[in-house]
């Protein structure tokens, strides 16, 4: 049994059928990527492991207990956290509060000082700029924002839904580099991204989807090599 | 140049302009000559200003209820007037009982304190299940539709309030301590309106530091900021809109008992026009924003109790005082037209990322 295992999951939005029947899973400790070009089904994945949308077929198991039954705050609850795409910071809460609200189910003042410090170590921009409204963060910021308040919650695990979205490629250095940062230190995270190349590099495994479906998944070092891969997803020809 | 403001300055817009000029030359006349005529002196002025403080600062609790629920819900809860009633309408027949048992003579604070008790109760009360049973299935329907809602909802409660008690006004008994009037000189002020107003202001600074300080109230501006964000917070964004209009409800009941006192009456039907008020506040202020809704209601207060002397009587208008009404609305009128967003109103495009 793995630590986060999602079984066959179909899900629907209004008529259109955006996960057919989709499977993977993630052991503890690993990074895990899936990879796939727009629309392919990778953030529906990510929302629906997260109870953000109800799969109409399938199981989803996070250490052998069943995450479909329960709702999205439950979810974070039990250690299943998502950093969102597109950041989706609190824009009108300050950087301080925006973590706070990350570490919202948790009620022990010691643990969330305590995330806080590893956050602020693991950031120390965001030490500087706490006080500061979210919204006037830049992009990079906002990222590490965006980590750090789901580190707050405790994750067990980690959906990062296209962290490097929309950020110049030093800033998409340093996301990769705090993913590496955060496995080291045992968090067991599952990267969905469109940056495929970065995203293989840090993986110990990944899955492709296409279309709702997932065509491929191998260690990360062979679908590197994998031709259909390097075409697709690599840009080389 | 002159291409690119064509695109952009409709013939509408020129003609909201060029009415909302009229209007403010109009009310920088009327006010001229009202200050040459002299007809009031100084302490009128004092007095209209504490009046219009003290029913701005009950616009202004009101305004709250309405303005934090468009903030999580995107949604104008019409039946905030209705929360409003229920309050001061359901402590009446405690209030009738205190005072016909001599009890309200004796022991007024005490007295005060279970009115205020029972009204904030009721008032969030029927917020927390109007928000339960009526607008939580229509969460995901399209937006006119728990608007409609809101209006059923509205009426709903002012029959229910009317077949249980009756469709007559019914007299709020005077409590002695807050009669009387203390003088300096040629000013007066009114025991009950300083009262309405410290009351009022210790409640809206209470509300605003529990939104601004507390992990719920953190969490509210959350939800209200971006709902499936908050989820994957770990909030329980049910619970924060549950929250929210029991706060809303226990700031209209509050504001209830002490409108109910001012006018010394309730009435069934006694909610609509300081509801219609207050919302005009909290877009006045910019909806969704606290601090505006506080803001707006004080200036709708303050233009409503100085506007007619002030803008009209020097126009001639005979009676000025009867257009109270029609001076708050044109504020409006005037506010949407030079500042659509309300005075603290929030810019939209920022909003998303």
């Amino acid at each position: 049994m793995a630590f986060l295992e999602i079984e066959e999951i179909h899900a629907y939005y209004g008529h259109i059928h955006a996960l057919k029947g989709v499977s993977l899973y993630v052991e503890k400790g690993e990074i895990v990527t899936l990879i796939g070009a727009n629309g392919a089904g990778k953030s529906t994945m990510l929302k629906t492991t997260s109870g953000l949308l109800s799969p109409r077929h399938g199981s989803i198991r996070f250490e052998g207990e069943e995450l479909t039954r329960y709702r999205p705050h439950e979810i974070v609850a039990k250690g299943v956290v998502q950093v969102p795409e597109g950041r989706r910071v609190f824009g009108r809460l300050t950087v301080r509060e925006n973590l706070e609200m990350g570490a919202f189910a948790l009620s022990d003042p010691k643990l969330i000082e305590a995330n806080l410090e590893r956050v602020f170590n693991l950031f120390p921009r965001l030490k500087e700029r706490q006080k500061q409204v979210a919204g006037t963060l830049s992009g990079g910021e906002q990222q590490m924002l965006a980590t750090g308040r789901a580190l707050m919650a405790n994750p067990r695990v980690l959906l990062m839904d296209e962290p490097s979205m929309g950020l110049a490629p030093v800033l998409v250095d340093n996301i990769f580099n705090t993913i590496r940062q955060l496995h080291a230190q045992g968090t067991t995270i599952l990267l969905v991204e469109q940056n495929a190349r970065k995203a293989l590099e840090v993986a110990s495994r990944g899955y492709v989807l296409q279309s709702g479906v997932m065509v491929l998944t191998d260690t990360a070092q062979n679908l590197q090599r994998n031709e259909m891969v390097r075409k697709a997803y690599l840009g080389e020809t | 140049m002159l291409h690119k403001i064509r695109e952009r300055v409709t013939p509408t817009d020129l003609i909201m302009w060029l009415i909302g000029t009229c209007l403010l030359f109009l009310m920088i006349w009327g006010s001229i000559a009202t200050i040459k005529g002299g007809t009031y002196s100084i302490h009128h002025w004092f007095d209209f200003v504490i009046f219009g403080l003290a029913q701005g600062s009950i616009y202004a609790l009101i305004a709250m209820g309405y303005t934090m629920v468009y903030g999580v819900l995107r949604m104008i809860n019409f039946a905030h007037s209705e929360v409003f009633m229920s309050g001061p309408y359901t402590a009446y027949y405690f209030a009738a009982a205190f005072y016909s048992s001599g009890l309200l003579d004796r022991q007024p604070i005490l007295c005060l304190m279970i009115i205020f008790l029972v009204a904030m109760s009721t008032s969030s009360g029927i917020a927390f299940l109007l928000e339960r049973v009526a607008y939580r299935p229509l969460r995901t329907a399209p937006r006119l539709i728990p608007l409609i809602t809101a209006i059923g909802a509205s009426f709903f409660l002012q029959y229910v309030f009317r077949g249980l008690f009756g469709s007559g006004f019914q007299a709020y008994p005077v409590v002695k301590i807050l009669e009387g009037e203390w003088r300096f000189g040629e000013f007066r002020l009114l025991k009950f309106q300083v009262i309405v107003i410290l009351a009022a202001a210790l409640l809206l600074a209470a509300l605003y530091s529990f939104i601004q300080r507390t992990k719920v109230g953190k969490a509210i501006r959350a939800v209200s900021e971006d709902k499936e964000t908050a989820y994957l917070m770990g909030i329980d964004v049910d619970r924060m809109i549950s929250t929210t209009f029991v706060i809303g409800g226990l700031a209209a009941g509050a504001a209830g008992v002490l409108y109910a006192l001012m006018f010394k009456q309730v009435h069934f039907f006694m909610g609509f026009i300081p509801g219609i008020k207050a919302f005009t506040a909290a877009v006045l202020g910019g909806i969704g924003n606290i601090p505006g809704a506080m803001l707006g209601g004080i200036f709708l207060g303050l233009i409503e109790s100085i506007g007619p002397s002030l803008f009209l009587d020097g126009l001639g208008i005979i009676a000025p005082y009867q257009l109270k009404d029609a001076i708050a609305f044109t504020m409006l009128v005037l506010v949407l037209i030079f500042r659509p967003t309300g005075i603290l109103g929030e810019r939209l495009a920022v909003k998303k990322a």
